[in-house]
This record gives structure tokens, sequence and C-alpha cells, in this order.
């Protein structure tokens, strides 16, 4: 083969792994090798890198081609490979490997793409390639875009496949002046500690944020604010710890605090608040998509969803240390003596849709969810939009396709399931009752037992066949389908459980999965022989059966993945479509991103493919530059208003460059250093001076940096849905403090959950619980909460990065005449009459302070003690108005009186300041 | 002065300090530039004036506003639109194999037997288009109609496919058509919102819910508000009891003062954008009523949309409310009636459907062309999907309950107005209804050529989000030029 080598245009290298070729990794071993160049193409070589194919010496392969093949021999390196380069490699090179396809190297144009090889030795008429490149057909044609190939062109590879498509030993390919994004996207560098920057304004320091920040603002000809008056301060950390406005007394003791440190005593005290996890928790949620339904058609509840929130308030609060966090929710039922807590964090990949709609294909809505686990972890962990690269490879990042269903595979053989996971109280009470329960249920069973099973068993093998032979008989293929639709519906349980069950050998199953099956058969499995069913009268012993499930005690139940019971291989979906099916993928993590198999003992033995658990592990491996720099992007997205990278959930090349690159780098640098610990972070942050600046926006700076992407100043937020509801309930005093449990329902007009199709009615929780915070709402996703959506709360049914803040009529509309905000007025100003004696304008103040922490200004106390004499007199004039305003009359206040107070109290609510926080 | 005056002047005098902006001015502009398309939040200036500012497409338009009767749940096209006398011979009998080649679809079964429909078809107006004698008054507008009988679409599945239709892809998160449109085009209405939606239904709602109006990843005061003509119109348009309309404009005044006082101190860009926002929801308060309130139509009018009768009251008030809207300048009406999801019993209920719906939309189609509105107004008729050509059998098959699965590969669809020509059948299905043989339509090439009649390329109605540009019609979509006057 060397004889078709022209030794001055290539280099050998002494360093070249072929397996690595294998991997798409190969140009990383030959970089460090001289170049030179061929007519714009570069070449490389390694030894070990075997030519296609030898071409046939005894000429056995020249067949039937031979009448159109050019007279002399094709010369790979001034015929093919300039052809190549010049049409192929920017989709199918080193940056990108569209459909797989690479052909830069031998290894890659011999292995072929997704679909397949793409060259058959000798046999160009065989083979894609020609039929890529030859083609008429518009859609398959290639190139895609820009200059086709000539016939002649198109000729010379035929002739060179036919002639047995030699390809000099170890000759790679390089695309002249293209390099790849990741070699030069900031994002896929390393994360290196930068050096704390020097700068003038050193009066100005409180910790290392704040030399970025002002080193920036300096170079910029700015200077940062000046620090915001304590009352705002108290405000605005508070609600950004806790997500609660500060009490009247919280304030006072505040602002009375003379002794140094009094603000990060202030941040230490609300830290350690239980609130802080509940308003930590809400993000996170947007990421996962939480709700307490299944979405599409039917949207059935699922009344233990809650569980997986209650363990991330948990976690935050304890301050779970994010790699810990993050390895419990991606595989916490992977650990060694995994707790069952630890599997409750799994809970994480639980929030994806499940279609039980009749007619629905099990397989494609699973692949659904797998997908969507592939890509939130894609978005939450590297910033990446890898969804891209599910039907083809991403245009602009380096992930191919065939990666994308490699990070996928992880997903692939995670299955879902509930396992029982006993509140606190629950287990003795489950297990003292087991004795008898068995009892009752042998009692039940064991008349038929022997005849069930028989029957069971013909049940599961047509069911099987079934699966096995669609189309066969529609009654069967519905009965398979519908075991998959409706297992564990309304109570939020894994949808595919019982199929997998059927799948699973009689003598593998769990003594768990055979009763849980038992009691599906019972139920459903007479259409395998209806008149056996009716003389074993197994529909009376369902019914015994399901009544004594229902009044023993039973510990609540907890959604989780765990490992298929029936593991899957994984291919890569042609296109994206679900059943066209390309070569087949092991997991593993794309190839810009440092090797999973270099990381440390974290990895099972190299002879398995790494496991899911492997994966979150690599996720927050010290190594991995995405994680840290997007995990702290994301904390001071939430306490500025913006991140550092504004496109929180796009770290690739298409998204937003860094504004403080050094400062974001510096802060993942210290979250490691910092032991991943989330609440060290947000002290730091909250405690620089960058973040305890005065809001207030002069003109001049408007006009230069509207987004305040400098940070000359703190940033004003409108609050999030739930803040607006939590804000208002806490001043008037109706909050209910309670943490955790299963969610409520606030009021809300019916007309909401009209809108969807699924029979979820909306009844109201009573007592305590229509008071609760934001967090626990009820979230159906064909009918969100109205109030969340009107103040921009995410859609539930996919990831959200960065919720948007703006302002409709429809918001306005919501806080002025939702009923929910009405009682709310009405209760603030009750609060106001019982709390505050003196005249009217000491009322204001305190109404007012109740609602901003700081007194009225003089015209604004003057413009609110004029809205109420107004107020009053229209209610003097239209008693039953004031009556109805004032709903419980007060001791010594007259109805008119009582009403203006409501009224404004309303006001207050509604003012701009009272749902921003500055 | 106060804590905040105070630091307020702090503010000018740091200001005054500093001299020319200096060396990083150019990186900084280009900073800031390289923002705004990416971060349209409502704190950028831009977004701050009035989302809804009218605003010119790429070309001159044929159509203002649209009207999309949005018909859930798959209504059976083989029963209403797209006769196949053909069918009879092959009743009962199984689908011969030739029309079921390379189908995967899970929900179109091969063990189901052809059902030739049972309705009787007539020719309508100049053209000659046929319509069932389920929708008699659909007929009488046949030249004004383009019938399009081979739409096709991706997905069997009712909330996938209706976000197919609605929002371009069978995927949840993107913006609907009605938000694209009024991101576009903003609204004429100073009054009302620019999208929106109203529901009726024959016993169950829509099945995709609230995310088929959703604004997705467009700033979400492009959402569709749901106007209801039971109850509140708009939800809490209603001020509580015990605030008059006195009561009301006076708090509002208390509050806009206050909101201008707190803005002069702090300088907050967003509170004049809050003060607009109260401002339009006060005149939404107003105006509602009077939108309402059908006094002014004329018997004929009410008669025409049924209004008053019980079975099409309903949607013909739902009708008539989508002309007065479009009157005042509503950009995009979406009405949705459900459910068309006939499996069973379809003679019964595809008969309850059509006599709520058939006699309202086309009065509304005549209305809107005796006012002359016609011709600005683009006016669609759409399911999701249509339905099977065979009888359901996986429920069972019994005579006269017979009822139909979904059918995603083609299926009828009837455009009007706003650029289209009527008059006109546009594409073919085979004998059996099963597949497009002509005139084969995408529902991306649908969407394609309604934003061309409202003037858009559709290619070039973008949006950038997670690193892409997005757009109505994802990655696909032709204008059909035929169906154009």
């Amino acid at each position: 083969m060397l004889s078709n080598l022209r030794p001055a245009i290539c280099f050998w290298t002494a360093v070249c792994c072929c397996p690595a070729f294998r991997h798409s990794r190969g140009l990383k071993c030959v970089r460090a090798v001289a170049w030179c160049a061929a007519g714009g193409v570069l070449l490389v070589a390694g030894p070990e890198c075997g030519p296609i194919q030898a071409a046939d010496a005894d000429g056995t392969n020249d067949g039937s081609a031979a009448a159109s093949r050019p007279a002399a021999p094709v010369e790979f390196m001034t015929q093919v490979a300039p052809l190549l380069n010049q049409h192929c490699l920017r989709c199918h090179g080193p940056a990108k490997q569209e459909s797989g396809l690479r052909l830069d190297n031998a290894a890659g144009a011999l292995a072929g793409g997704d679909s397949g090889p793409v060259i058959v030795l000798a046999q160009s008429a065989e083979s894609p390639l020609i039929e890529r490149v030859g083609g008429t057909d518009e859609d398959t044609v290639m190139p895609p875009e820009g200059e086709r190939l000539t016939t002649e062109q198109v000729a010379l590879l035929r002739a060179w496949i036919d002639e047995g498509a030699v390809w000099p030993d170890g000759v790679v390919i390089e695309v002249s002046g293209l390099m790849s994004a990741a070699e030069t996207h900031w994002a896929f560098q390393p994360v290196e500690r930068p050096q704390v920057p020097e700068f003038q304004s050193r009066d100005r320091l409180r910790n290392a944020i704040d030399a970025f920040v002002v080193h920036r603002l300096e170079a910029e000809g700015l200077a940062p604010s000046p620090a915001a008056d304590r009352a705002t301060l108290i405000r605005r950390v508070t609600l950004d710890l806790i997500g609660l406005p500060p009490t009247p007394a919280e304030v006072g003791e505040f602002l009375n605090d003379d002794r140094p440190g009094a603000y990060e005593r202030l941040v230490d005290r609300l830290l350690a608040s239980p609130h802080y996890g509940e308003r930590w928790a809400r993000p996170w949620l947007d990421l996962c998509h939480y709700a307490d339904s299944d979405g599409y058609l039917t949207d059935q509840l699922r009344p233990v969803a809650w569980r997986y929130r209650a363990w991330l308030v948990d976690a935050l609060n304890r301050d779970l240390p994010f790699d810990q966090f993050t390895i419990e929710q991606l595989a916490g039922d992977l650990l060694p003596q995994a707790t069952t807590d630890q599997k409750i964090a799994t809970g994480f990949l639980r929030q994806t849709l499940s279609n039980r709609e009749g007619g629905a294909d099990l397989e494609e809505y699973r692949v659904a969810q797998t997908v969507d686990r592939t890509m939130l972890t894609g978005t939450a962990w590297l910033g990446l939009t890898v969804g891209c690269a599910r039907c083809h490879s991403h245009k602009y990042d380096p992930v191919s396709q065939r990666e994308f269903y490699q990070l996928y595979a992880f997903f692939d053989n995670a299955d879902e399931i509930n396992i029982d996971a006993p509140l606190p109280g629950e287990l003795e009470p489950y297990l003292n009752s087991r004795p008898t329960y068995e009892r009752q249920r042998r009692e039940i069973l064991e008349p038929v037992a022997e005849e069930a099973e028989q029957l069971q068993r013909e049940w599961e093998a047509k069911l099987l066949h079934a699966a096995a032979h669609p189309g066969e008989d529609h009654r069967w293929d519905r009965y398979w389908e519908v075991l998959g639709l409706i297992w564990g519906g309304q109570l939020g349980e894994g949808q595919l459980e019982g199929c997998e069950i059927v799948k699973l050998d009689w003598d593998k199953r769990t003594q768990d999965q055979k009763d849980r099956l038992l009691v599906y058969f019972l139920k459903h499995g007479s259409p395998v022989d209806e008149a056996k069913f009716k003389d074993l009268k197994l529909s009376e012993i369902s019914s015994k059966l399901v009544k004594l499930e229902s009044e023993s005690p039973h510990p609540t139940r907890a959604p989780i993945v765990r490992t298929a019971l029936n593991p899957r291989t994984t291919y890569v979906h042609m296109r994206g479509e679900f059943r066209d099916r390309g070569v087949t993928v092991e997991p593993g993590t794309p190839a810009f991103l440092p090797l999973l198999a270099t990381l440390e003992a974290a990895c099972s033995p190299t002879d398995s493919a790494p496991s899911r658990l492997d994966f979150a592990r690599w996720l927050v491996a010290p190594k991995n530059q995405l994680t840290p720099r997007v995990t702290v992007n994301r904390m001071w997205q939430e306490l500025f208003g913006r991140g550092l990278v504004a496109t929180s959930g796009d770290f690739g090349t298409q998204g937003d460059e860094a504004s403080h690159p050094q400062l974001l780098d510096w802060l993942a640098a210290e979250l490691i250093a910092r032991q991943w610990s989330v609440k060290a972070m947000h002290r730091l942050i909250v405690t620089s001076a960058t973040y305890r600046q005065a809001s207030f926006v002069l003109d001049e700076l408007l006009g230069r940096d509207p987004n305040n992407v400098l940070l000359a100043r703190q940033s004003s937020l409108r609050f999030s849905a739930e803040q607006v509801r939590d804000a208002a309930l806490a001043v008037s005093g109706l909050l209910s403090p309670k943490l955790g449990g299963p969610s409520v329902r606030p009021p809300q007009p019916e007309s909401v959950t009209m809108e969807g199709f699924g029979e979820n009615g909306w009844i109201a929780s009573e007592g305590a619980d229509r008071y609760r915070r934001g967090l626990y709402t009820f979230i159906l996703r064909t009918s969100p909460f109205a109030q969340m959506v009107t103040f921009d709360g995410p859609s539930p049914s996919e990831t959200c990065t960065r919720r948007e803040r703006s302002d409709t009529p429809l918001q306005a509309l919501t806080l002025l005449n939702d009923p929910v905000f009405f009682e709310t007025a009405q209760a603030l100003a009750r609060r106001i009459l019982r709390e505050k004696a003196g005249n009217i304008s000491d009322r204001i103040d305190y109404g007012f302070g109740l609602c901003t922490g700081r007194p009225p200004t003089s015209p604004e106390r003057d413009r609110l003690v004029a809205y109420f004499h107004e107020q009053q007199q229209i209610l003097r004039d239209d008693p039953q108005a004031a009556e109805a305003l004032a709903a419980e009359s007060m001791e010594g206040v007259a109805p008119a009186e009582a009403g203006a107070w409501v009224g404004l109290s309303t006001v207050l609510l509604n003012l701009h300041e009272f749902i921003t926080r500055d | 002065m106060t804590a905040q005056q105070l630091l307020a002047a702090e503010r000018r005098r740091l200001f005054l300090k500093q001299t020319a902006y200096g060396l990083g001015t150019i990186a900084l502009a280009d900073l800031l530039a390289r923002d705004t398309p990416a971060a349209a939040t409502s704190s950028h200036p831009a977004a701050a004036a009035n989302p809804f500012q009218p605003q010119a497409p790429h070309f001159a338009p044929k159509a203002r506003n649209v009207i999309f009767l949005f018909m859930a749940g798959g209504p059976s096209q083989l029963d209403l639109f797209d006769p196949k006398p053909e069918m009879r011979k092959l009743h009962q009998q199984p689908v011969p194999e030739s029309f079921l080649k390379g189908l995967q679809d899970s929900v179109i079964k091969g063990s189901a037997q052809v059902f030739a429909s049972p309705r009787k078809f007539t020719k309508h107006g100049q053209c000659g288009m046929e319509f069932s004698d389920y929708v008699p008054h659909l007929g009488t507008c046949a030249d004004d109609l383009c019938m399009l009988r081979a739409v096709h679409t991706d997905v069997a599945n009712h909330h996938p496919g209706q976000l197919a239709m609605n929002c371009g892809a069978p995927r949840f998160g993107l913006p609907s058509m009605g938000s694209w449109v009024t991101y576009g085009l903003g609204s004429e209405s100073d009054n009302m919102p620019g999208y929106v939606v109203m529901l009726s239904n024959s016993g169950k709602g829509v099945d995709g819910g609230s995310s088929l109006w959703t604004n997705g990843f467009l700033p979400s005061s492009y959402r569709g508000v749901t106007f209801r003509s039971k109850g509140d119109a708009i939800l809490h348009l209603a001020n509580p009891s015990g605030i008059s309309g006195q009561s009301q404009r006076v708090r509002l005044d208390a509050v806009r003062d206050l909101n201008r006082l707190r803005h002069q101190e702090t300088g907050d860009p967003e509170i004049p954008s809050r003060i607009a926002a109260y401002e339009l929801a006060f005149r939404m308060q107003s105006e509602a009523p009077e939108l309402l309130e059908f006094r002014q139509e004329s018997e004929t009018t009410l008669e025409g949309y049924g209004i008053g009768q019980e079975k099409t009251n309903w949607f013909g008030t739902n009708c008539l409310l989508a002309r007065r809207m479009v009157e005042r300048g509503v950009r995009f009406v979406q009405l949705y009636h459900s459910t068309w999801d006939d499996h069973s019993n379809l003679n019964e209920h595809l008969k309850t459907n059509c006599d709520m719906t058939d006699q309202p939309a086309a009065f509304l189609l005549k209305d809107l062309k005796q006012r002359g509105l016609l011709d600005e107004t683009l006016v669609i008729w759409a399911g999701e999907f249509g339905r099977t050509p065979m009888n359901e059998v996986r429920r069972g098959n019994t005579p006269g309950q017979e009822g139909r699965d979904h059918h995603p590969f083609a299926f009828t669809v009837l455009m009007a107005g706003g650029g289209i020509k009527g008059g006109q059948i546009y594409g073919k299905t085979d004998e059996l209804g099963y597949h497009p043989v002509d005139g084969k339509m995408h529902v991306n090439d649908l969407q394609a050529t309604i934003l061309h009649c409202l003037g858009f390329d559709h290619t070039q109605l973008t949006y950038f989000h997670s690193g892409r540009n997005y757009r109505l019609t994802d990655v696909a979509g032709d204008v059909k030029h035929e169906l154009l006057a």
C-alpha cells in the first residue's frame, strides 16, 4: 500500500491508538504531528491504521465495473482525498459526524454510519456512498447543500471503490482551516481558577466577586452603586433566600442591630430556615418539570409525585453537596446499600409524561420519556442542547447523533417503578398488620391457587405471543397494550411495570411482583377463558382481594427508577424515529468532554458498560468543565435576575458568551473548593458588595446597560408566580407555615380545569391548605393553576432554565379581582386594624411597611390618605358595597371605614413595589 | 431627603465623576447588542413598549386576521367532505393489503374492516363541491371554501396531533400559531388581547388543554387569552363584590399615582409597563361587556348564528364573538370545539357536533362576507387528523354503533377568505380515502400557507431560542400557491 503514498506529503506519527478511531477520537492522537499542505489537504498518518482493503493481488474483485473504469488506477492522495475534503468532510469529518459517518480516516469510512456501511468493497453499484453522491433524489442526494459532484467525480469514486477502495495506511485527511468548536469554544475549555484581579476602588471590596465585577466596571469607565439601604437589603435577601418577605419584627431587629456582622448574621439565619429549601426547590422543579399528573389527554393524577419534592426540599435544607445531590437524583438506586431516601431522589427522573390514551404506542412514549431524560440532563448539568442531536448530529455543537444515543443509553434501562417508602409512623402499623393480612390473603386465594396460576400462565403466554406478533389477533394486541396503558393509572405508578413483569421468567419474579401481577390478572384476565374465570369465581376473589388491600395499612409509595428487569439494547434512531433503528450503541459521553473511562475509581470495572451511576459521577467529576459553570451560573441568575451567561440553558456555541468569564470560572472553581456546598456559595454571593448594591436605575446607566449586564447596580425583579402568592398570603397573615406533604388545591374558578379533556375537576382544599405556599399547589399538566400561568410559571411539561417576567393585563386582573387575592386584602385590612392603633396615617404606615418593608414617603402617604377618604366616601353612599367589601364586621369600625381599609389593602397589594424585589 | 434619595444623589455624583466612556465602549456595545435577540424579557426597553404594537409583515398581506375553528378530536372527513362511493363494494371487507403496505401505525390495525359511510353527499354551489347531509350549511358556502382533501400529519394521538396542527410539531414548549402571528403582526386592538381562545364542547374539553394556546418560548404577552361566553369572559374580569366601577377607577388611580412616585424614585423601567398593563386591564373591563352585548345585532344575525337555539347557542355565540373581536382589531381568534373523537356511535355523535357547529360556522363566513371582512379574514376549519375508512373493531362491532379510529395519513381541512381562492377542491385521496394520491399537503404546508396569506415568509418568522432559530413550521413547510386567490 505504501507505494500509493507520496512520502513528501505526509508524516508518520508514533502515537496513534487505533481503538480510539472507533470512538471518533482519533484526531486527538495525531494532533501533535507536524503537517504540510497538499493541494489544500493536510494529511497525517499513523502506522497502525490500516487501509480499508488491500487491492486483491489476483484481481478477483475486478468485475463488471471494469468498463467504466478510468485507464489508470485511481490515486487516493491526489484524487480521492481532495474530493472527500471538498465535498464531504465538513459534515462527515473531525468536527461533525452527521449520521455517525466519518470519512476522514480509513476506519471511519469502512465502519460507515448509523444506517450501516457506506462502502461495499469492489462493488460501487452496491455502495450507498455512490448512491448518495450520484443520486438524483433531492431529499437524499449528497451533499445536501453546495456544489454537487460532477459525473467525472462520481466515476472516480466508483472506480476507487471498484479497485478495492485503497486507503493508504494510517492516512487521516485533515481539513485545512477548520478548528472544531471543541477546540475553540470557551465553555468547552477546562476550568482554571483565575487570579483575582487588581483594581482601583479597593474600598468597595467585600469579597473576590467584587474584584472581578469592579475590575470590569473600571475598564468600562463605570463605578458600582452604593450599598442598598438596610430596609431594602433585608427584604431583598429574605426574598431571595427563603422566598418570603421579612416580617416587621425581623425588619426592626435588623435595622436596630448596630453590631458588626449584622448582615452576615441575617444571612446565616435565613440559610438555616426550613423555608430556604422551599424557595430553592422551585427553580430545580422547573428544570425537571415536576407535576402532579401524567400529561397528555387523560392527564391522570400522580398522587405520590410529591415524595420527590419533599426529598428535594429536605436535601436543600441539609445542604446535600451538589455532587452527591446529582448522584442521588440520577442514580440513587444504584448506590451501594441505597437508602429509601436515596431511591426517592431518583424521582427527579420520574417527571416525564405518561401517555395513557387508548392506542398510544407504549414503546413510542417510553422512548419519548427517555429522550426527555437525556435532554433534561444535558440541559441541567451540561448546559447543552443535546436534544438537537436526536434526529441528526448537532448543527452547532460537537455532539453527534450517535453520541446523543450514547447519552440516551444511560437512561434506556432506567425503568419506572414505585416503591413502599413509609412515612414516619407508617411502618409499625404496617408490620403489625402483616400476619393477619397474609393469613386473610391466603384464605381468599388458596382454594383456587393452582387453577388460577394455570390460567394466568395461559393468559401471559397469549399476551407475550401478541406482543411478539402484532396484528395477528387484535383483541390480544389490545390487552397487551392496555396492560401497559392502565397499569398503576391514577396512582402515578410506572406504566410499563406490568408488561415487564410478564416478560420476566416466572421464577425470577419477586413476591411483590407476583402479587401485583396477580391482582391485575384477576381483574382483567378473564378473556383468557371466560368460562373458567366464572367457574372459579375469580372476579369475586378479585373484589375480595381489592377490599382487603384497601382495608390494610400500607406505606405511602414513592416513584423511583431502577435498572430494567429486561435489559434493552440501545440503537441510534434514524431521524429520531423510534422505529427506525440504526446501529447499536453503548452508553458513553460526548467525545469532546473528558473521557468517561479516564475518570478514576468511581467507574465500574472496565469490562462492563458504564452505568447510570458512572454517568452521574462523571457529571460531577472535577474534570468536567461544564457542570460547575452551569451550576454557579444558575445560582447567579436566581440572585441577579440574569446569569453571567444569559442563556443559562445553553453553554454551546449558540449560547451567549459570559459577561464575566473569569468570575464565572472563579465561582466554578470555588464551588468545587467548597466541597460543592450550595449554601456556602449562596452565602458567598449574597455577602458580596455586588449583590448588596442599590438597584436604582439612572437614565444614563439605563441607556448604556439596560439589562444590567455589567452589574453596576442590583436589578429590580418582579416576583415569581409562587412568590406573588406567598407574599400576599404572608403580609395578610393568612399564610400557612406548614412544610411539605401532598399537594394542595387552592381555590380557582372551575372553568380553568374545564379547559382540558381529562376528568380532573378542581375541588378546592379546605382549611389551612387553602393558604399554603405556591410550591405546594397541585400541578395539572393540561390545565395548570391559572395564577401560576398568568405570572409566567413555566410549562409543566418542558424543562425551563429561566423564567420570563412579563407585565400583562391578566396579572393586573388577578391581583385586583381574583377572589384569592381579594381575600388576602380583606385579611390584610383586618390585620392593620387589629395590630395598629392610631390615626389613619399611622395605620397606613403600618400596612405600607408590611407590604414593602419600608415606611411610605410623605407624597406616598398623602396619596394613600387621599385615596382612603375618597373610597370611604363612596362607601358611605353605598352601604351595601361597604358590607360586601368588609366581609367580616369589626367591632368599633363602621362598615364604610372597614371597607375603605380593604380598598386600601388592595391598593397596597397591587403596587409594583409589592411584587418586586429591589 | 430619605435614605433612598441620598443614594440616588450619590449615584448621580458618581456618574458625573466619570469621564468619557472610555475604551470599553465598543466591546460593551457589542456585548449589549448580543443580548437583545435572545433576552427578549420585559426588562429590555424594547419589550417594555407595547408588545402588540402593529407591525408590518414581510410583504403585502391578503389577510389581516385569522379565525381558526379547531375541531378537536379528529372529525370524520369520510362522513362530511370526502365521498367514497367505491367503498360500498368493500363494505365490511378487510382493507386490501395494498393500502397497508409499509404502515406501522399503532392505531390503525390491519384487522379492521372497511366501513362505507352511510351519509348522503350532494353537490353544492357553482363549483359543485360535495358535502354530506350532516353539514348542509357549510355546503351553502361552497363557492367561498377551499377544500383540502389530502392533508396529512405525523402523529395519530390527540394531544401530539393537536400540537402538530397548532404549534408545528408534536412536542411541548413550542409557541402556538396565534402566538407566532401576534408576535409577528402585533394587534390592532387597544382594548382586547391580540390572541383570543374560546371553547365549546359536546361533553368533553379539548384534549391538549392550554398547551395548545401557549406562547412557548415567546414572551408571555403572546399567549392566547381564554375568553368565555359563560361566567367571567376573561378570568377575573369582574370586580369583587363591593367594588363598583367608581371604586375600581379610584383604586386604579391610586395604584397608578403610587407607581409613578416609585418610578421617580427608582427609575425601574418596569414600572411604566406595569402602569400600562393596568390601564389595558381597565379598558378590557370596560370593553368586554360591550363586546358581549348583542343588542346591536339584528334578529337575522342572531338567528343566523343560531343564538338562542339550544344546539347552536354555544358555538354560535363564540362565532359571533369572533366576528365582533375581528371587527375590533383582535388579530387571531381560535375556537375549539370538542370532541369529534368518534370511536363508536359515529353516526350519532358526529351528528351532535355537526348540529352544534355547522350552521354557526357557515353563517360566520356569510356574515364576514356581507360585512366585507372575509377578504381580510382567513377562516380555517380543521381537526388534528381525520378518521379511518374502517370501522373500529377493537371496541366491538355492533351494527349501527360503528366508529372510526384516528387517521393521520389523509384528512380534510377547509379554508376561506383572506387570500384563499374559494370554490376549489385541492388534493385527492385514493378510493378508500386512505392515502393522498394528489395534492398532498402536510400540516406544516398548511401553516406555511396561512403565514403566507398574512404576509410572512414562514422561514423568516423566527425566534432565537435554546441555541437556534425556531419557527412555526419547524424545519419543513411549503406554501401551496395553488390555493391562493
